[in-house]
């Protein structure tokens, strides 16, 4: 094969997610009272970028083959850490960043180490830890309230040079800060062949443990930077659980649309976030149609759905029944 | 005290506490610790009304953590708890205002429901091979849209059947609440699945290896399947239950009973990679976790406080007795 169709096969669920994405926004805005217009791709960028950067974390844990159900409780709490510290002069509100970011780091840090070399399950560990953020949320914020440095805040949300909606530069910024360098790096492709085969990564002398361990303290800071963002659009911190919920939901159906493995070992950060935007766009399709909003709940749950039994076609490709059970 | 002295001593205690798995030891350890602790700060924590209650309230999250550690056995997680919980409720709650035979039909109808989540998430995992979390995230999503759309977002308006209190809060035979007496037949019927019939033996062997099961001769999809749909009527049941109790459903009602029901089966010695457990573990876990809850709220801890303890309790436990073995 040539090597242009090695990268094809390699990019296939991250191209299927753009086309998604783009064929979904096209009839999102063409059928948006408004139109195409800078207004409402920014609104429609905030929206999305929140998810995009859940998404993102969600994905560094599912590619070593396990899973953070805490992502939309690290989300929720550093927005309410934000709320207190991301204020004042323009040094306190550097520190206020630095200190909202360690902390989602120091989160992530603890489920993969709790997860890695606690050896427990990710599932049940990072549902007991996320109850642990989202009570430490709680204290810090028993009732919605708080601000933010609003000029950084409005900075960030509002547009470049008229057009451009900058939290959609500052998402593409993270990715190439974070996602490039850690993909390419020792322990991103070790966090990968620990998804692909944990034994022959093993056998191969990779450094697995430390892979997954970046892979889960990283997802920790990318679900930080969301909720810093999340503090950005809102202005206030709030302890919802509900909300924290239904960002670790949405951020495996992103992962799922995404082309992202629930197996691990394959997929990438930048199908995740084109999952995410798409994801979004799907939900709000329903404003732009007028349908009742309380559809809206029932209409994401069955997207979620549906993307999960995708994976199912595999399944026609097995040749063994043995490969049924992993 | 090393391991002949320890071996020493069990050797003198009676037969069914020589057999007994250590975790379950620990948790009935446990209880009795906590009950002590509360003795310690009011007097009235050691009085048979008091723990009569806390039997009572312990019994709905019995009923679904039976649910709960069937699936656990089985190597998998039911992550659709919350809505089951919340759909049992309601839609029995609904049948009651469909006149005589909708209330005589209420408490099958809820549990009907339940039943039906269960076979949408047995037929992902055991047919379509998805992750249990996975898919029972999905369902758990969809139960709740469903459920929104129903009741246009406010908590349901119809109140609890007569049966529906009777069996939460009532007294067949005097003294004892009927909900410890059903979470006690439950129970017993899932003591007697799991010890005494094929059905039983086969969840413990597809949690030990489910190619190992197959290859056997069994069909492992269809146990599969079964288990998750006894599971989903058993955390509806719970919900109708729970509606009884408070005689009416709600919309969170569920969302209260995901951790502690995966929280009771492990703190139970229920091993969270399946094949490994005993009913009498999750019971002594199901009441860890109710006496738990209840010095919490007698110690007027705020909710931020209580899931903090939460976590941190199931995580210490965990790395306690739950670890998986080393890659070696």
């Amino acid at each position: 094969m040539k090597d242009w169709r090695y990268w094809l096969a390699e990019q296939r669920g991250t191209l299927l997610a753009f086309g998604i994405f783009v064929v979904m926004f096209v009839i999102y805005t063409s059928n948006h009272p408004a139109g195409f217009t800078a207004n409402v791709v920014q609104t429609a960028s905030n929206k999305g970028v929140l998810l995009a950067f859940v998404a993102m974390a969600q994905t560094l844990v599912v590619i070593t083959a396990g899973i953070d159900l805490s992502v939309g409780m690290i989300f929720t709490l550093t927005n309410c850490l934000a709320s207190w510290l991301v204020v004042g002069t323009g040094i306190e509100t550097a520190f206020g960043v630095i200190a909202v970011l360690g902390t989602g780091l120091l989160c992530g840090a603890i489920n993969g180490a709790i997860v890695i070399y606690g050896r427990l399950q990710p599932i049940v560990a990072t549902i007991a830890t996320g109850a642990v953020y989202f009570g430490i949320a709680l204290l810090l914020r028993p009732f919605p309230g708080g601000s933010v440095n609003e000029g950084l805040a409005d900075a960030l949300t509002g547009r470049l040079f008229g057009i451009v909606p900058a939290s959609l530069v500052a998402l593409v910024a993270v990715v190439l800060v974070v996602w490039v360098p850690f993909s390419r790096s020792v322990l991103g492709r070790a966090a990968y062949a620990a998804g692909s085969s944990e034994m022959a990564a093993y056998m191969s002398g990779v450094p697995i443990r430390r892979g997954k361990f970046a892979a889960y303290a990283l997802a920790g800071l990318l679900a930080a930077i969301g909720g810093l963002f999340l503090t950005f659009f809102t202005y206030t911190g709030d302890a919802a659980y509900a909300s924290g919920n239904a960002y670790t939901l949405f951020s495996i159906a992103a992962v799922v649309l995404g082309g992202v493995s629930l197996f691990g070992g394959k997929g990438s950060a930048i199908g995740a976030i084109f999952g995410a935007l798409a994801f979004r766009t799907i939900g709000d399709l329903l404003f732009v149609f007028d349908f009742d909003p309380l559809w809206q709940p029932l209409f994401q749950g069955v997207i979620l759905l549906i993307a999960v039994s995708l994976g199912a076609f595999a399944l026609f490709r097995v040749r063994n029944r043995l490969e049924w059970f992993l | 005290m090393s391991e002949t002295t320890v071996s020493g001593l069990a050797g003198r205690m009676p037969k069914f506490l020589r057999r007994a798995d250590p975790a379950v030891l620990t948790a009935f350890a446990c209880i009795v610790l906590l009950l002590l602790l509360g003795s310690l700060y009011s007097r009235s924590f050691l009085s048979p009304e008091y723990l009569l209650q806390q039997l009572k309230v312990a019994s709905f999250l019995g009923v679904i953590a039976t649910g709960m550690m069937l699936v656990i056995l089985l190597g998998q997680i039911d992550l659709s708890v919350p809505w089951s919980v919340a759909v049992g409720a309601m839609m029995a709650c609904a049948a009651a205002a469909y006149g005589p035979v909708g209330v005589a039909l209420a408490i099958p109808f809820g549990i009907f429901c339940g039943v039906l989540i269960g076979i949408v998430n047995g037929i992902g995992v055991a047919y379509l091979r998805i992750p249990s979390m996975i898919i029972t995230l999905a369902t758990n999503a969809v139960a709740q849209g469903l459920m929104v759309v129903y009741t246009g977002g406010f908590s349901p308006q119809d109140s609890a059947t007569g049966a529906m209190r009777y069996l939460a809060t009532g007294f067949a035979v005097p003294g004892v609440p009927n909900a410890v007496l059903i979470w006690a037949l439950i129970g017993a019927a899932m003591v007697f699945v799991l010890t005494r019939t094929g059905f039983g033996r086969t969840v413990y062997g597809i949690g030990n290896r489910e190619r190992a099961a197959y290859l056997s001769g069994i069909d492992t999809r269809r146990v599969v399947m079964i288990a998750f749909a006894v599971s989903g009527g058993l955390s509806a049941f719970g919900g109708v239950l729970l509606a009884g109790y408070a005689s009416k459903a709600a919309q969170s009602m569920g969302d209260a009973y995901l951790l502690p029901s995966i929280a009771a089966v492990v703190l139970g010695g229920t091993s969270i990679l399946g094949g490994r457990g005993s009913y009498l573990g999750t019971v002594a876990g199901v009441i860890l976790i109710t006496l738990l809850q209840s010095i919490l709220s007698v110690m007027q801890m705020p909710e931020a406080g209580r899931q903090i303890i939460y976590g941190v309790v199931i995580v210490a436990m965990l790395l306690l007795y739950g670890r998986a073995p080393a890659s070696r």
